[in-house]
């Protein structure tokens, strides 16, 4: 598979400023990658359950498998930079730093959610984090997250927006539109294109022509392919394309070649795609790989990995709790938020 | 048989423009195609080209004139052998040629509408808390306080185009947050000359010319809304809004709700809106019903300038996305302005425009003029029609109508968009459902007819719903006929 860093569109040839070096991580990084993916796997794996017991209701999708996407892509960005991504979007939250008990007390429908209750698992948004949405409407993110590169650049804040998309996003005529604008304008946004091999049922190479990576070649944007499931090459590659942007030089983007190993939503077998196919990307599994990292070159040992584990369990528990217990909105509820008022 | 060369026309809707030069003069021999002087509108300057061939045989509007309406004979052109002795000054040539500071010549235009702003009695409107919790519910509500009458006290006559210039450019003066995206609007100083000057006076970074990709600016000026700015998307026209739509409906009308009311959307998408003139059916739509259907916008629609100016500020000012529907037609005609800058028309109020006891005509944008001109003539046939202005078309001001049909006991309501599902039905609905004992007569809707619209200029006319039509619509439900 197409899981190297060999592929990769420069679109600007003397591209040679950006700083190459990415340190051996210390222990202490490793770790918190881990925490970071652990907690999102935790938390997916108990929205299924909740979802199967009928506390989670509509669509739900899950992210696991794709976890180091998001977490190695945060780990290099900085205060202040903005986040959008479409409906698969919990784990987004998670690493922005939204509490695991708002965002599953919206997923259980809750007045604790991040929306009240009024969201769902698809729209959630945290000014205060810089998250800017969930969305449902396919490619709809890419759009908004170009907005909020422009209004970076139009306050000159010096933030960078990352706008997430799938391989089946990143055929929406609006993305082209998008890659134009931000080219044209130098706006200062990361297009992340999270190829998880399949726009819902249909895989990618029965719905997109050429590279997903080379797509933005035409505009001058610079675009990469990254192994999605190594959370060290995610980060390596977010981190230059980062330092490239923030430096004035306009948008990149990054293909991250990753799997989800739950259907499209909650409701969907999978059927397209074979028990020999899922088993091979399992055992790239994220996680797998960074525990395994760490116990070959740092010596950790299972029992303390264990011990956080137990850890991120607990928490996950907690945030389940809450949102079982976090009341619905009263019924007067119904007709708020429509509008700001303005009397 | 002497050639008349008449002022021609630069687009649809215009009534007049300015003789700016002479190339050819008096005496010269001309060519089919030859460029025999150049006109100029407040959109564009363009080249005239000699239609048949001959001499210029008089020059009837010399270079430097104004207002010459179109079709006016310019010049006239003589055929081999004719002598400048044959010329016969056709009338009115000379009249035409000598207009020079007449701003409102809409005699071109289906109706002329006034320019007065004649001071008629208001509901006072009250202070209401939660009025949008209010509106969601259904409740009717009376329209926020607004006494019109100390601004006319002050005014200026200005185009409803220039009217939208200055409430932008007033607002973007006090507020860097506030910057103009579109097609057109920079450089070109705006395709309908609305954003004129605007790139001269706020520069690039703040007036912002975007590709032909409606789909992707609206999401991007989404976007940016979201994170703190609050951006005026100009679309060239309300048609190719189309393609921006689902980011109108479903990235800003619904977010705040989405968000639990944490995240809203600042943002004003305007735009002329219904038919022009004789542009076919694909850039002739009425959109007023379209986005009045969706909680979490409101919907606006001026007539007047002053209109225009007092609602475009109130559009901006609003923390919700604002659908601001113009009218191409309006653009070039004239009304008085109160001076004051602080002419701020509440969102959420109609206007009477003219009282009277017999009949409420309902209306909003260009359908306004026509109301008042159906009510002037039928005021001579002893029926008092009073016309309201809706101005804001969600939330719609139902008090003010109501009020009305209580007093008049008959309904006639107008609009340009087409009859399912329009404005007029909704207003019907509105009738029916709180002042059905009121009705001496079932209402009546004057809409466009059902049919896209067509070219040819007859049918156009035919589609369109026109003055004539309310007059009689009015006469039917007062059983006058």
């Amino acid at each position: 598979m197409a899981s190297t860093k060999s592929n990769k569109v420069s679109a600007k040839p003397n591209l040679k400023a950006i700083s190459n070096s990415n340190p051996e991580p210390t222990l202490d990084e490793m770790m918190k990658l881990y925490e970071e993916m652990l907690l999102i796997r935790r938390f997916e794996e108990k929205a299924g359950q909740l979802y199967g017991m009928g506390l989670i209701g509509g669509f739900c999708h899950l992210y696991i498998g794709q976890e180091a996407v998001v977490t190695g892509i945060q780990s290099v960005q900085e205060e202040g930079d903005t986040v959008v991504t479409t409906y698969r979007d919990h784990g987004h939250m998670l690493a922005q730093g939204m509490d695991p008990k708002g965002v599953m007390a919206e997923l259980t429908g809750r007045e604790g959610g991040y929306s009240r209750g009024k969201g769902g698992s698809m729209h959630m948004f945290s000014q205060e984090k810089g998250f800017f949405g969930g969305h449902g409407i396919v490619g709809a993110a890419t759009a908004i997250g170009t907005g909020l590169g422009f209004a970076h650049k139009y306050r000159n804040d010096g933030g960078v927006a990352v706008a997430y998309m799938g391989d089946g996003s990143a055929n929406q005529g609006q993305v082209a539109e998008c890659y134009n604008m931000a080219a044209l304008w130098q706006l200062p946004i990361l297009y992340v294109i999270e190829n998880n091999e399949y726009g819902m049922g249909t895989s990618a190479a029965r719905h997109a022509a050429g590279q997903l990576y080379a797509r933005g070649q035409g505009y001058g944007i610079p675009g990469e392919q990254v192994d999605g499931m190594n959370v060290f090459a995610v980060q390596a590659a977010a981190r230059q394309a980062l330092d490239y942007i923030r430096t004035g030089n306009g948008p990149y983007i990054l293909e991250v070649m990753t799997y989800r190993f739950r259907g499209h939503s909650m409701s969907d077998p999978a059927n397209y795609r074979t028990k020999e196919e899922l088993e091979g990307k399992k055992a790239q599994d994220p996680i797998i790989q960074i525990k395994s990292m760490m116990m070959d070159i740092h010596g950790t040992k299972e029992e303390d990995l264990k011990k956080i584990d137990k850890k991120i369990k607990a928490r996950i528990k907690d945030a389940a709790e809450f949102a079982e217990s976090s009341p619905e909105l009263a019924p007067e509820e119904l007709w708020t938020d429509v509008l700001i008022e303005v009397e | 048989m002497t050639i008349q060369v008449l002022m021609p026309a630069l687009s649809p809707t215009m009534t007049e423009g300015n003789l700016a030069k002479w190339i050819k003069k008096e005496g010269d021999s001309v060519e089919s195609g030859d460029v025999i002087a150049e006109i100029e509108t407040d959109k564009a300057t363009m080249e005239v080209e000699a239609v048949d061939d001959g001499i210029i045989g008089k020059i009837l509007v010399e270079e430097g004139t104004q207002n010459v309406s179109v079709n006016s004979p310019i010049a006239v052109l003589l055929e081999d052998g004719e002598s400048a002795d044959s010329i016969v000054i056709p009338s009115g040539a000379e009249e035409s040629s000598q207009i020079t500071d007449i701003q409102d010549s809409s005699t071109a235009v289906a109706d002329a509408p006034s320019t007065q702003n004649d001071i008629v009695s208001q509901p006072a409107g009250a202070h209401v808390k939660n009025r949008d919790v209010l509106y969601a519910q259904g409740v009717v509500i009376e329209p926020p306080v607004f006494d019109e009458a100390p601004f006319m006290a002050a005014t200026e006559t200005m185009t409803v185009r220039v009217a939208l210039k200055n409430a932008m450019s007033e607002e973007m003066r006090e507020d860097d947050d506030i910057y103009m995206m579109g097609e057109e609007i920079a450089e070109y100083n705006g395709a309908y000359k609305v954003t004129e000057g605007m790139l001269d006076e706020f520069g690039a970074r703040r007036v912002i010319d975007t590709p032909i990709t409606e789909h992707g600016f609206a999401g991007l000026a989404v976007g940016s809304a979201m994170n703190g700015l609050k951006p005026i998307v100009e679309f060239m026209t309300f048609n190719f809004a189309m393609q921006a739509i689902d980011h109108i409906i479903n990235s800003a009308a619904k977010t705040l709700y989405m968000a639990g009311g944490q995240l809203g959307c600042p943002i004003v998408f305007r735009g002329p809106n219904g038919s022009a003139s004789r542009v076919g059916a694909q850039h002739s739509q009425c959109y007023a019903s379209w986005y009045a259907h969706v909680p979490g916008l409101k919907v606006v629609s001026p007539w007047s300038a002053a209109d225009a100016k007092g609602l475009m500020k109130a559009a901006i000012r609003d923390p919700n996305p604002i659908i601001f529907l113009e009218n191409e037609l309006m653009y070039g005609q004239s009304f008085e302005v109160p001076t004051d800058p602080d002419y701020v028309i509440p969102i959420g109020r109609a206007k009477i425009e003219r009282e009277g006891s017999d009949v409420t005509i309902v209306a909003f944008s260009i359908m306004v003029g026509r109301a008042l001109e159906a009510a002037e003539k039928l005021a001579e046939q002893g029926i008092e029609a009073e016309v309201i202005n809706l101005r804001t078309i969600r939330p719609l001001d139902r008090f003010t109508i109501l009020e009305s049909v209580k007093k008049t006991n008959r309904i006639v309501s107008c609009e340009e968009g087409f009859p399912f599902a329009g404005i007029g039905a909704e207003i019907a609905a509105l009738i029916g459902e709180h002042a059905f004992d009121y009705l001496d007569a079932p209402l009546k809707r004057v809409t466009a007819a059902d049919v896209p619209l067509p070219y040819a200029a007859g049918l156009e006319k035919l589609a369109l719903p026109q003055t004539e039509q309310i007059i009689h619509a009015a006469k039917e439900v007062c059983y006058a006929d």
